[in-house]
C-alpha cells in the first residue's frame, strides 16, 4: 500500500513538473552546463534549459560579475554553433572579452532598444525563435504577466531565456523558474602567488521553483565551472607588488 | 568550336528613330544638331540629306544654305546608347549575349546559334529584314572575330559572311579605318599612302609599332583572331511587379490587407517559379486624388516566405492613408536575389547564422524598431581596445582574422574611460587606492601593466599602461595610466572596465 502511495506521488510530481515550466528537452544536446552539484539543487537534477532564469544585480561590478557567469553557460549552450541574441538598451559588454569564455564574439547578436517595452517585445519574439541557442535580456522592471509572457514563448521554441535585470526597483513575483545572484569574490591564485586569479563568484539561487535555494562558490578557469569549498578566511594578505 | 560574332551597323540610328516617331520625317531631309562652341553642328543627318551633300560635324547654318528646306532638330546625345541598350535587349531574341557597341553599333555572340535559323546566311537575313521592317537601315556582317565583322559590317563590299579563318582575305581590301583606330593614326597612314591593309599589313610589326603605336598592332590581331575579343553583354532587368486595379477604390485597413496578401501571393510564386527571393519591396497605392502611398520593407537575407513578408509589411500597413480610396495596388519588388531552395533536413540542428528563422527574427525586429539597432562584431587587427572590433556589414560575414584570447579583457567596457583619483607607489607600480564615482577602493591584487600604444598612423595621442586589479570586496577592474610617469605629473588615471 505505502509503495503504491510512493509511485503515485512520484508520478503526479513528475505529471506536475512540465506544468510548472520544466520541460524535458529531447532534442538538445546540451543536457549539462557543467554546473556540477548546484544541478542538484533543481528537479530531476539537471540545470533546466528552455526556461526563462531571473538574474538580478545592482552595481555595475555586480554586473560583469552576473554576466560572467551567464557567459559561463552559454558557452556550453553555444558549443554546437548556434546563435545567442543579447537584448539590452545600453551595452557595455565587450565582444573580444568573450573569446575567453571560448565564445566566438561573431556568433551573438546584439540588439540595441532604448524603450523596455521595445526589449519585452523583441525578447518574446526571440524566445519564439526556435533555432537560437539562448536569448539574454538586460532590463530593469519585469512585471509578472511580462514574465508569463516570456515563459509562455519558451515552452513553445525551447530556447533558454536569461533575464539581467540592473537595479531592480521593487523584486516582484515573476514567472522566471529561477532568481539568481552573483557577486564577485576574491580571487585566489595556486599557492599564493601573487596577481589577480581566475574569477570567482557567490553564485546565489535565490529562488527556484520546486528546487531547493542555495548558495555556492565558483571559478571560471580553463573554459568550465569550478566549485570552490569556502574555507576559514585567515590574516588578509598584504598588497603585492607585481610588474 | 570557333567563335563567331555578328556585329550591327545602324547607319542612320537616330534619324532613324526619329522618323519611327515621326513618319512624316521620312520624306524631307532634315538634320540633328547640338550646340558646340556657340554654334550649331549637324550631328546626325537622315540618308536623304547625306546624299544631298550634308555631312556630320558641319555647322547648321552651312547645311541649311545647301539644302534651303533641311529640317534641324535638337540633338540628344545620350540617347544613342539608351536607344541601342533597348535594341541590344530586343536581339537577345538571336543569341544570349548582345553587347552595345556606341555610337552606332551592337555586337553578338552568335557561336552555336546560327544553324536555329537555318544557316548563318539565313540567320543575317533575318535579323537584316526585322530591322529593315522596323525602319532601321542596317549592315550585318559575321566574322570569327569582333574586328573582322565590324570591319566588313562598316567598309565590307562583297559578302557579308566571311567563312571561318578567311578573315585575313576577307580585310586586306579594305582602308585602315576599318580596324577601329584613332583618328590620328588613320591620318598618318592616309599621308604615307597606306590605303589599305594590304599595304601595311607585310611591314615588319616593330616598325608599326614605332610609327603607329601599340594600338594599331593589338587591333589587328584582334580582327585576324590572335587576341580574344570580349564582349560586356547587356544584362535585361527582368520586373517583379504585381499589379491589382481595383473596381472600387478601397477604404478600410483590411481592404489594403487583403491587397497586399492577393499580391504577396502572386509575387512569391513567380520568385518560387525563379528560384529568386525579394531583398526589398514596395507596395504602392494609388489614392483617387492622384497621390501616390507607399511603403518599403527590406530583409537580410532573400525571402519568398509569404507569411513572413507580410508580417514586415503589417507594422506599416497603418500608415497608409487612404483618404479617398486607393484605385490601384502595385507591388514591386526593386531589389532581388538568388535564392538556392534549401535542403529540409530531417533533425532541426543549430544552423547558425544561416537559420532562416533567425533572419527573419532580425527582419521582425529592424522592421518594427527601425535601422541601426542590430550589430554583430568581427574581429579586427588591433591592440588598441575600442578598435579591436568592428562591426560586421553583412549577416553571414565570417571573421577574416580570429579572436585574441590570449590577453585579459574586461567583460564590461565603459564606451569612454572614466578618470579616477589614485594612489599609486612608484613608477609602473599598480595603485595601492582609487576613488571612482565618490568610493574608495582598496586594491589587494593586481596584475600588470600591458602597454598599449595608440597607433600613430591612426590617432596621436599617448600610450596606455593597463593594469588588472581587484579590490577588497572582490570585484575586478581595468584601469590604465595614460601617459609616461613623470614628476610633472602630466599623467592621468583612467578605469576602463570591469572584469568578472
Amino acid at each position: 500500500m505505502d509503495t503504491s502511495k510512493t509511485t503515485i506521488i512520484a508520478q503526479l510530481q513528475k505529471d506536475i513538473l512540465p506544468l510548472q515550466g520544466y520541460k524535458t528537452i529531447v532534442n538538445n544536446a546540451v543536457l549539462d552546463v557543467g554546473l556540477g552539484a548546484i544541478k542538484n539543487a533543481f528537479p530531476n537534477n539537471r540545470f533546466p534549459l528552455g526556461v526563462v532564469h531571473e538574474l538580478i544585480y545592482t552595481q555595475p561590478e555586480t554586473a560583469a560579475a552576473t554576466g560572467g557567469f551567464v557567459w559561463g553557460i552559454l558557452a556550453s549552450l553555444m558549443r554546437s554553433g548556434g546563435i545567442t541574441i543579447w537584448i539590452s538598451a545600453s551595452r557595455t559588454i565587450f565582444p573580444p572579452a568573450l573569446a575567453c569564455f571560448g565564445i566566438a564574439p561573431d556568433k551573438i547578436i546584439f540588439i540595441d532598444l532604448q524603450k523596455e517595452k521595445d526589449i519585452l517585445w523583441a525578447m518574446e519574439e526571440a524566445l519564439k525563435c526556435t533555432g537560437l541557442a539562448a536569448v539574454v535580456g538586460e532590463m530593469k522592471e519585469l512585471s509578472f504577466t511580462a514574465s508569463r509572457r516570456l515563459q509562455l514563448a519558451v515552452e513553445q521554441s525551447k530556447v533558454t531565456g536569461f533575464i539581467l535585470r540592473n537595479h531592480p526597483g521593487n523584486i516582484n513575483t515573476t514567472a522566471c523558474i529561477t532568481r539568481w545572484k552573483i557577486t564577485s569574490l576574491s580571487s585566489e591564485l595556486a599557492g599564493g602567488m601573487p596577481g589577480v586569479g581566475f574569477p570567482r563568484w557567490k553564485v546565489e539561487l535565490l529562488k527556484v521553483r520546486n528546487g531547493k535555494p542555495g548558495s555556492w562558490q565558483l571559478e571560471w578557469t580553463g573554459g568550465h565551472f569550478r566549485h570552490i569549498i569556502p574555507t576559514i578566511l585567515g590574516v588578509p594578505e598584504q598588497h603585492k607588488k607585481t610588474g | 568550336m570557333p567563335k563567331r560574332f555578328v556585329t550591327i551597323w545602324f547607319r542612320y540610328l537616330r534619324t532613324d528613330w526619329f522618323i519611327r516617331r515621326q513618319p512624316g520625317l521620312g520624306t524631307i531631309p532634315f538634320v540633328l544638331a547640338s550646340p558646340e562652341h556657340g554654334r550649331m553642328l549637324v550631328t546626325a543627318a537622315n540618308a536623304m540629306a547625306q546624299t544631298l551633300g550634308i555631312h556630320i560635324g558641319m555647322a547648321a547654318a552651312d547645311a541649311r544654305a545647301v539644302i534651303p528646306s533641311l529640317q534641324v532638330l535638337d540633338d540628344k546625345p545620350e540617347q544613342a546608347v539608351k536607344l541601342l541598350t533597348g535594341l541590344a535587349e530586343w536581339c537577345i531574341r538571336y543569341t544570349p549575349s548582345v553587347a552595345i557597341d556606341p555610337p552606332d553599333g551592337l555586337i553578338m555572340d552568335v557561336t552555336g546559334c546560327a544553324h536555329l535559323w537555318g544557316g548563318e546566311d539565313q540567320y543575317i537575313t533575318a535579323i537584316s529584314k526585322r530591322f529593315q521592317h522596323f525602319g532601321y537601315d542596317t549592315r550585318i556582317a559575321m566574322a570569327d572575330t569582333v574586328g573582322c565583322a565590324w570591319a566588313i559590317a562598316r567598309f565590307g563590299t562583297v559578302a557579308a559572311v566571311i567563312e571561318t579563318g578567311h578573315q585575313l582575305t576577307a580585310l586586306l581590301s579594305l582602308p585602315p579605318a576599318a580596324l577601329r583606330l584613332e583618328a590620328a593614326t588613320i591620318e598618318r597612314l592616309e599621308k604615307l599612302g597606306l590605303r589599305t591593309i594590304s599595304n601595311f599589313i607585310s611591314i615588319p610589326r616593330t616598325a608599326l609599332r614605332r610609327r603607329f603605336s601599340q594600338q594599331l598592332l593589338i587591333r589587328l590581331d584582334q580582327a585576324l583572331g590572335y587576341i580574344e575579343e570580349g564582349i560586356q553583354p547587356v544584362q535585361p532587368v527582368e520586373p517583379f511587379q504585381e499589379r491589382l486595379p481595383c473596381l472600387e477604390p478601397i477604404l478600410t485597413a483590411k481592404g489594403i490587407e487583403i491587397a497586399l496578401r492577393r499580391l504577396l501571393g502572386a509575387l512569391c510564386q513567380l520568385l518560387q517559379q525563379e528560384q529568386k527571393g525579394l531583398r526589398v519591396a514596395l507596395f504602392k497605392g494609388y489614392r483617387a486624388d492622384g497621390k501616390i502611398e507607399k511603403v518599403e520593407i527590406s530583409t537580410i537575407r532573400p525571402s519568398n516566405n509569404i507569411l513572413h513578408i507580410f508580417k514586415l509589411f503589417e507594422f506599416k500597413l497603418s500608415s497608409i492613408e487612404p483618404a479617398l480610396g486607393i484605385e490601384l495596388f502595385i507591388l514591386e519588388a526593386p531589389r532581388v536575389e538568388v535564392l538556392s531552395p534549401f535542403q529540409e533536413t530531417l533533425w532541426k540542428n543549430n544552423a547558425g547564422l544561416d537559420d532562416t528563422g533567425l533572419s527573419e527574427l532580425l527582419d521582425r525586429i529592424t522592421g518594427k524598431m527601425g535601422e541601426n539597432h542590430i550589430h554583430r562584431y568581427l574581429p579586427d587587427e588591433h591592440y588598441w581596445p575600442e578598435r579591436s572590433l568592428k562591426l560586421a556589414v553583412a549577416i553571414n560575414e565570417k571573421p577574416a582574422t580570429t579572436w585574441k584570447a590570449g590577453r585579459p579583457r574586461p567583460l564590461q567596457l565603459l564606451s569612454k574611460p572614466a578618470p579616477i583619483d589614485v594612489t599609486a607607489p612608484i613608477p609602473d607600480y599598480p595603485p595601492m587606492l582609487f576613488r571612482y564615482k565618490g568610493t574608495l577602493h582598496k586594491i589587494m591584487k593586481a596584475d600588470g601593466p600591458e602597454r598599449i600604444e595608440a597607433e600613430w598612423w591612426l590617432q596621436q595621442g599617448q600610450h596606455r599602461d593597463y593594469y588588472c586589479v581587484e579590490n577588497e570586496a572582490g570585484n575586478r577592474y581595468w584601469l590604465f595610466r595614460l601617459g609616461h610617469y613623470d614628476v610633472a605629473k602630466t599623467y592621468q588615471w583612467f578605469i576602463h572596465g570591469f572584469f568578472a
